[in-house]
Order: structure tokens, then C-alpha cells, then sequence
């Protein structure tokens, strides 16, 4: 593709890799809206996006089963990258300067930042508690087999993950708007080398040196 | 069924009052386990007035028929055969919902106007609200709603509101043989169940009393008991029965507080973009090899 081979912009996520992103992100946005509706009623009104409130209910776990797969192909691809380091503990410690911009005071992030490491294993612990949660309270199908107190159980804690979860993607969505750059790379694929080395110095020297396109 | 719409106390899903200008008397059914036979003409009565068909069953053993409460079978007589101090007891108990005060049902309803509280003490479900999620199955204390198989709807008894609502009783009251079921205003009920629970006590039930747990706010059906400090005796009528300490945090705590963290996450979001502004690294490009 022209702008990937274009000489200031580097590679960042392969085509499968954002349709597997983006497949992920429509469910999610499906399921966070038709969840909500049934979580307060002030957003009761989003069951007008879903076909009126029987649909709503009737369509959000199945499109949980969805997004959980899509998930899982994320997951396997880029669990490597979100491993803790010690300069991770030490970003973290400095969040107000990741908030007020002064990234020069960081430790040198690679290809992930603590923060975005934080969310991914966030989701791996929410998004399979989901999926089990919500196929226990799932009517009228599952829920029938399962004793009342595990399905109040359940229906408690698939929404506080769900609660985790919109929390922590509501960041990840505004962190891409504020960190200028950022939407190309999951839409072009690509991001500039002035955003890979202030950003992700790291994995920018990476692949500097020997061409590292993961 | 929408028939009283000006006395309307609680609806679910709802944050601004119902229409209440209309103000009614509270009721109660009063059924006192001591005077039934278990004939089950109430179970009928139920099915006749309502319009209803349970499905013929099979016989498991005891004269319980259906073995539980179903979307066709709003109420059921329980049958519990318990041996005392060398006596068989056959203590049969009228099931059904209990129009709780404090409804747990309405509480956990997600569906605005699915499940209505009337001034009278009726709770009642509007089945044309309802979405089937079955979220009040959890709420109830007393595992009364049943989804059905045929539209996926919530169904249970109405204490009868189409009736009660043009001064007539309950189809049960008026079916009982024995007068152990009588209906009126929920003080009357309560007067009639002391003179009831002062006669067995002469009669040697030492523990007669009557159950209107006030862990649900009282309930609009109670029961006379000859052994009310063992509620459980009668098929696992629970003692002191609240709304799941689960389901308060759920609907009582999480509900307005994850909501308000949502939002002030998302505020928080577009005032740091005001304030500090977005990180453009083409800012300072000059300063990084290209
Ligand atoms: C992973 C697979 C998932 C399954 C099988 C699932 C299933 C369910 C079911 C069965 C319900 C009850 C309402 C209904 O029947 O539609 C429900 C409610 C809900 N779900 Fe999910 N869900 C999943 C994922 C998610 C995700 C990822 C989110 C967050 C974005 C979410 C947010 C919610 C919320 C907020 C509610 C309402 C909870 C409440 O009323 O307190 N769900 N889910
Ligand atoms: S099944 Fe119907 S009545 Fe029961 S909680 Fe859901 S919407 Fe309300
Ligand atoms: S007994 Fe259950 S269904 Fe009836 S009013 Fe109480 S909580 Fe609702």
C-alpha cells in the first residue's frame, strides 16, 4: 500500500489485525448501549437503537458471544506485548505527567504503554466474566438452570464488569483522540516516526535496528 | 392489566412520581393456614377467572399439582407432611406472590411501567412492558414470577386488581369453602388474624401468630400460622424474608453510583482536551531523527 511503504510513516497494525480491532470495537459500542438501557433508566432510550426494548434484550448476548471471539483473536495476537515491565510501574507512578503531556519525564515506553497494558489485562479478566455471567442470567435459554442466588450473583457482577469495562474504554477511546496520530494507526495502519519515537521510543529503536514491523 | 391508573405508588424503571392523585385504601388476603383442607378450589378459581390452563401433569407422590408455581398457575397448595412430638401434621400452604410493600420484583425491574405498585398494596405486572430479561425473578424474595414459554413475559397473581378494582374480592376468596381465605382492608385482615391467633393459642398452638414479615415493608397477603417462629415447615416459607442483600447492592448502590462515575469519566475526558489539550508529537518533530 502507498502509505505503507511511504518513507515517514511506519506500520503498526496489519489489515486482519484492525478488522479484528474494529469488529471488537462495534460489538462492544452494541453492547455497551443496549446493556446500559437495561442498567438505569435514564438510558432506557437506547433500546430505540436496538428495535425497541425486547429486541434490545434479546440481541445483546448474542452479540456479547461475538465480541467475547473477537476478543479472544485479539488477545492471543498481542498478549506478548502487554507484559508488565519495571518501567511500567514507574510510568504508572508518574501519571500526572502522562496527563499534563510532559511525556519527556517518562520512562521510555515500548510498544504499549502501562496504561494500555492496564486495560488489556482489564479485559482479560472482565471480558471472559462477562461472557460466564451473562450466560447464567441468558433468558430464556440459560438462566433456567441456574439457582436464583448464583443468577443475583451474576447479574451483579456482569455488571460491575460491565461498569470496569465502559469505564476503561471510555479512556481508551478519548486517549486515542488526545494523543494526536493515534486513530490512524488503527484505521491506515500506519503512524508517523515522530509519533513512534515520542511515544513509543522503545519500540520505535526497535525497529530502527532490525525492521521489527510487530 | 392498566385499570387503576391514578393510584399508582412505585412503577419500575421509573425516577419521576407516577400518576398517585388517587388515593385507596390498603388491602390484604388473609389465609389462614389453620382452617384450610387443601380442597384446592382457589387453584381452580385462579385458573376459571384468569382464563388459564395448567397442563395435566404427572403425580409425583403427593397431592401437590402442579409441583410448582408456572406462568398458567398463579397460585399453588403446598403440601408438607411434618411429625412433632409423635403427631403428623399436614400443613398446607396457599402460594403465590405476596404484594410485598417493598416489592423486590419492581425494584429490580429494568423495563419502565413493566411492574406497577398501586396505592391499594396490589403489585402488578404489565406484561405488555415487559421485555422477558427476568431480572424480577431475581428480585422476589419468595420465587413467585414465572417467565412463560409461549411470549417470554413475566406472569404472576394480580391479587385479582381487575376485581378488586370495581369492589369485588379476589377470585380465591370467593371459592374458599372454609373461609380461610378473606380479603379486606389490610387492618381488618390483621384484627380478624389476632381473634384467629388468640382462639389457637387456647387451643394449645402456643405459636400461633401471623406472618406479614416486616423485612418486605409487610406484605399484602398473609398467612395465620400455627407455628410462626417455623415458617419454614410450610414448604420453605423463609423466616425473615428482605430483598437479597445482592440485589440492593445491584439496583441500590452500583445503579446510581456506576452511572455517575460513567459520566463524570467521559466530563472528565472532554475537560482535560479543553484544558491541557490534545499530545501532538508533529509539534516537536525537529526534535527526533526522521
Ligand atoms: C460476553 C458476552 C455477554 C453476554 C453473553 C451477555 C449477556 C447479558 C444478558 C443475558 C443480560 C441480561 C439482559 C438480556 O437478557 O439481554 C445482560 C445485561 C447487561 N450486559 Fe451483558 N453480556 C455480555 C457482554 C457484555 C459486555 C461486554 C458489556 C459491557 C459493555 C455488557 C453489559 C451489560 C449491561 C450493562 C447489562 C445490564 C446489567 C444490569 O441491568 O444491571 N455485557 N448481558
Ligand atoms: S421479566 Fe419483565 S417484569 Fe420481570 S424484570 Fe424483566 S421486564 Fe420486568
Ligand atoms: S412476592 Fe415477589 S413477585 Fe410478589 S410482590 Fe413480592 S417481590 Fe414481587
Amino acid at each position: 500500500m502507498k502509505t505503507e511503504t511511504h518513507s515517514r510513516l511506519i506500520r503498526r497494525y496489519t489489515p486482519p489485525e484492525r478488522a479484528n480491532h474494529w469488529l471488537t470495537a462495534i460489538t462492544f459500542i452494541l453492547l455497551a448501549f443496549s446493556g446500559l438501557a437495561l442498567f438505569h433508566p435514564s438510558m432506557f432510550w437506547f433500546t430505540q437503537f436496538f428495535g425497541g426494548p425486547v429486541w434490545t434484550r434479546i440481541l445483546h448476548p448474542y452479540i456479547g458471544v461475538v465480541m467475547f471471539l473477537s476478543f479472544a483473536g485479539l488477545a492471543l495476537k498481542f498478549w506478548h506485548h502487554n507484559l508488565i515491565s519495571r518501567n511500567d510501574v514507574e510510568w504508572l507512578k508518574r501519571i500526572s505527567d502522562v496527563i499534563r503531556n510532559r511525556e519527556d519525564r517518562l520512562p521510555e515506553v515500548d510498544r504499549y504503554n502501562a496504561g494500555q497494558k492496564l486495560l488489556f489485562w482489564t479485559m482479560i479478566a472482565t471480558i471472559p466474566t462477562l461472557l460466564i455471567t451473562g450466560i447464567i442470567i441468558w433468558r430464556p435459554w440459560f438462566a433456567g438452570y441456574f439457582p436464583i442466588d448464583l443468577i443475583r450473583i451474576a447479574v451483579l457482577l456482569h455488571a460491575v464488569c460491565a461498569f470496569v469495562m465502559i469505564s476503561g474504554i471510555i479512556v481508551h477511546i478519548y486517549a486515542a483522540i488526545w494523543i494526536r496520530g493515534t486513530v490512524g494507526a488503527m484505521v491506515r495502519g500506519t503512524v508517523s516516526r515522530a509519533w513512534a519515537s515520542k511515544h513509543h521510543p522503545g519500540w520505535y529503536k526497535r525497529i530502527l535496528q532490525d525492521g521489527d514491523k510487530s | 392489566m392498566s385499570l387503576q391508573s391514578l393510584d399508582i405508588t412505585r412503577r419500575s424503571a421509573t425516577t419521576t412520581p407516577p400518576p398517585q392523585q388517587r388515593q385507596q385504601q390498603e388491602v390484604a388476603k388473609l389465609i389462614d393456614v389453620t382452617k384450610c383442607i387443601g380442597c384446592k378450589a382457589c387453584q381452580s378459581a385462579c385458573q376459571e377467572w384468569n382464563d388459564l390452563r395448567e397442563e395435566v401433569g404427572i403425580n409425583e407422590g403427593s397431592y401437590q399439582n402442579p409441583h410448582d408455581l408456572t406462568e398458567n398457575s398463579w397460585t399453588l397448595m403446598r403440601f408438607a407432611e411434618h411429625e412433632q412430638n409423635g403427631t403428623l401434621e399436614w400443613l398446607i400452604r396457599k402460594d403465590g406472590c405476596m404484594h410485598c410493600a417493598d416489592p423486590g420484583c419492581l425494584k429490580a425491574c429494568p423495563s419502565p411501567g413493566a411492574i406497577i405498585q398501586y396505592s391499594n398494596g396490589i403489585v402488578d405486572f404489565q406484561e405488555e412492558h415487559c421485555i422477558g430479561c427476568g431480572y424480577c425473578v431475581a428480585g422476589c424474595p419468595f420465587d413467585v414470577p414465572r417467565i412463560s414459554k409461549k411470549d417470554s413475559k413475566a406472569y404472576k397473581c394480580t391479587l385479582c386488581s381487575d376485581r378488586v378494582s370495581v369492589g369485588l374480592e379476589p377470585a380465591c376468596i370467593k371459592a374458599c369453602p372454609t373461609q380461610a381465605l378473606v380479603f379486606g382492608s389490610k387492618e381488618d385482615m390483621i384484627d380478624h388474624a389476632n381473634d384467629r391467633i388468640a382462639d389457637l393459642k387456647e387451643r394449645g398452638f402456643d405459636q400461633a401468630g401471623l406472618y406479614d414479615p416486616a423485612g418486605v415493608g409487610g406484605t399484602h397477603v398473609m398467612y395465620v400460622l400455627h407455628h410462626a417462629d417455623q415458617p419454614q415447615l410450610y414448604n420453605d416459607l423463609p423466616k425473615e424474608p428482605t430483598i437479597s442483600p445482592t440485589v440492593g447492592l445491584w439496583k441500590g448502590v452500583l445503579k446510581p453510583l456506576a452511572t455517575a462515575a460513567m459520566l463524570f469519566t467521559a466530563l472528565a475526558g472532554f475537560f482535560h482536551y479543553v484544558t491541557i489539550g490534545p499530545n501532538d508529537a508533529e509539534d516537536n518533530e525537529e526534535d527526533h531523527p526522521a
